[in-house]
């Protein structure tokens, strides 16, 4: 059994107004692997994220999660073991109160009541906020909203997560938490994020789309020093790796990861 | 807008309330919801002259206000917002209806007076009662009490999500507003052509939205249900609380207190 691995096979998918979505992207992940998916706006990779999940329904092409090729009969079997955890928390987060939402998966699941308050318990101290149960998801702060959306899916202990932009509307602070949170699972791991610096932080592999096309896939360390690479896909050098503002020297470049010590300055970058 | 975003902030409050612990906070919200129901049609049911026979239903809301700790201002000052629409419908009354029914000395009062401040009292009891029954209980449990009591489970999930989003879309709305105005700079309000304009938008957002909610539910295993847990109890309180107000509600709408009073004490002086 091998229900953590993450297979697209020359996917394609058109949007009904004709623009084209994905064309013929391939990638294997496999079990506890943590990969960044990056690129420009608009070069697809929501739309990759929503094939994992089975909402979206490849032109051509296929998508294996675990044993599975993912068809209608078997959505349900892999919704379960692809949580993912969306861009706009208040999209996430639909229920009256922390509680029941992440419940609400369990639930479904069909587990007993007594489970699932175990589950959702467990759920919401892994992501560090217990107390929080019985707020209404609408008096939350951002960061708050963006670990108990977190929980909801780790209520249903998935075996791959999917995450879309996590670090985005954070503050510093919160982000640094959710990188250090993230580090901690054990899933495997996809992350679409615009945040290379996240990426160099969580993903040790990383895929490169481009209009709807993968235009590189490797060690995420190699591909964020090919300049060239990234200017083509839209991107730019993490700020940890590109020069420090007050001596100018480059930063992760010449100084392995993951600790720069090189000047005061890097610090500051990093 | 602001004023409106001010307002629904309001509605927030109410959910402060409720989460207050006091005897009427404890008892079971579907007994509270029953009662609250039969003192509603007991009121709405009475004939389109009743004025003195609706004073002595006063009594309901003072007891749970006392009971609850609830502040009174504050919910007046609710009552008193949405009174003008109650005013609208019964300001046509004392123009229509020019039938003298009373005779206080010299001053004549028509049917339609009389009828108008029988609605607007009617309005006060009703809506009230209803304020009181969402403050001391909250929107979403009276929403699961509904759920309890065999509302079609449809009817109550609309309701939880219209309270759950409300929020977001006022956020939303004040946002555009605020973006609106910043650029528009003469300060007679919104016209016409730009309001239009942001209603639709308002629309295609939600429509979006709503579909990344399904999306995100779908994730969830949503098949149709859902599931809260929540526990529930009915007791000795709860059975004394439903009973002991419907008997009373009874015996109000059948005698005239304070016709009879009133007769009783004529009768002693005469």
């Amino acid at each position: 059994m091998s229900h953590h691995i993450v297979e697209v096979e020359d996917l394609h998918y058109n949007y009904p107004g004709g623009t084209v979505g994905l064309n013929g992207v391939s990638f294997r992940i496999t079990h506890g692997e943590s990969v960044a998916l990056v690129g420009a706006n608009g070069a697809g990779k929501s739309t990759l994220l929503l094939h994992l999940n089975g909402y979206l329904v490849a032109t051509r092409g296929q998508v294996r999660i675990g044993d599975y090729p993912l068809t209608r009969k078997n959505l349900k079997i892999v919704r379960r073991s692809v949580g993912m955890v969306f861009q706009d928390p208040d999209d996430q987060l639909f229920m009256p109160t922390v509680f029941d939402d992440v419940a609400f998966g369990p639930l479904n699941l069909g587990l007993a009541e007594a489970e699932v308050e175990l589950n959702v318990m467990q759920a919401l101290e892994t992501v560090g906020v217990p107390h929080l149960r019985e707020r209404p998801p609408y008096k939350l702060s951002g960061g708050e909203k963006r670990s108990v959306a977190i929980a909801t899916v780790l209520a249903m202990s998935p075996d791959i997560l999917v995450m879309d932009e996590p670090s985005s509307s954070l503050d510093p602070k919160s982000r640094r938490r959710l990188i250090g949170l993230l580090k901690t699972f054990h899933h495997t791991k996809i992350i679409a994020t615009h945040d290379l610096d996240m990426a160099l932080d969580l993903c040790e592999r990383t895929i490169v789309l481009h209009r709807g096309k993968l235009t590189a896939d490797g060690p995420t360390l190699e591909l964020f020093q090919d300049e060239d690479l990234l200017a083509r896909s839209g991107l730019e050098k993490p700020l940890k790796m590109q020069g420090c503002p007050i001596c100018g020297k480059k930063g992760e470049e010449q100084t392995p990861l993951p600790d720069s010590k090189t000047c005061s300055g890097n610090r500051l970058t990093g | 807008m602001t004023k409106i975003g001010n307002h629904f902030f309001d509605i927030g409050y109410m959910d402060t309330l409720a989460s207050g612990d006091s005897p009427l906070h404890r008892l079971d919200p579907r007994v509270k919801l029953i009662t609250t129901l039969a003192f509603i049609v007991t009121v709405v049911s009475f004939d389109k002259y009743a004025l003195s026979e609706l004073i002595p239903f006063f009594i309901f809301p003072i007891f749970q206000i006392s009971l609850g700790g609830l502040p009174t201002g504050y919910l007046l000052r609710k009552v008193l917002m949405i009174s003008p629409f109650a005013a609208l419908i019964a300001i046509f009354n004392p123009l229509m209806d020019r039938e003298i029914l009373l005779q206080i000395g010299s001053i004549s009062v028509s049917g339609g007076w009389v009828s108008f401040f029988s609605i607007l009292t009617r309005f006060l009891l009703t809506v009230t009662a209803a304020l009181l029954l969402i403050a001391a209980t909250g929107f979403n449990t009276v929403c699961t009490a509904l759920a309890r009591l065999g509302v079609p489970r449809p009817f109550v999930v609309q309701l939880m999500f219209l309270y759950r989003y409300i929020f977001v879309l006022t956020d939303e709305a004040s946002r555009m507003v605020r973006a609106i105005s910043l650029r528009s700079f003469h300060s007679g309000g919104m016209s016409f052509k730009t309001f239009v304009p942001m209603m639709g938008h308002l629309l295609l957002r939600t429509l979006d939205r709503a579909q990344r909610i399904h999306l995100a539910m779908l994730c969830r295993g949503f098949d149709g249900r859902i599931c809260i847990v929540r526990s529930m109890k009915i007791g000795y309180n709860e059975v004394v609380f439903a009973i002991g107000w419907s008997v009373l509600f009874v015996i109000l709408r059948c005698y005239n207190i304070p016709k009879m009073l009133g007769a009783l004490v004529i009768g002693f002086f005469g």
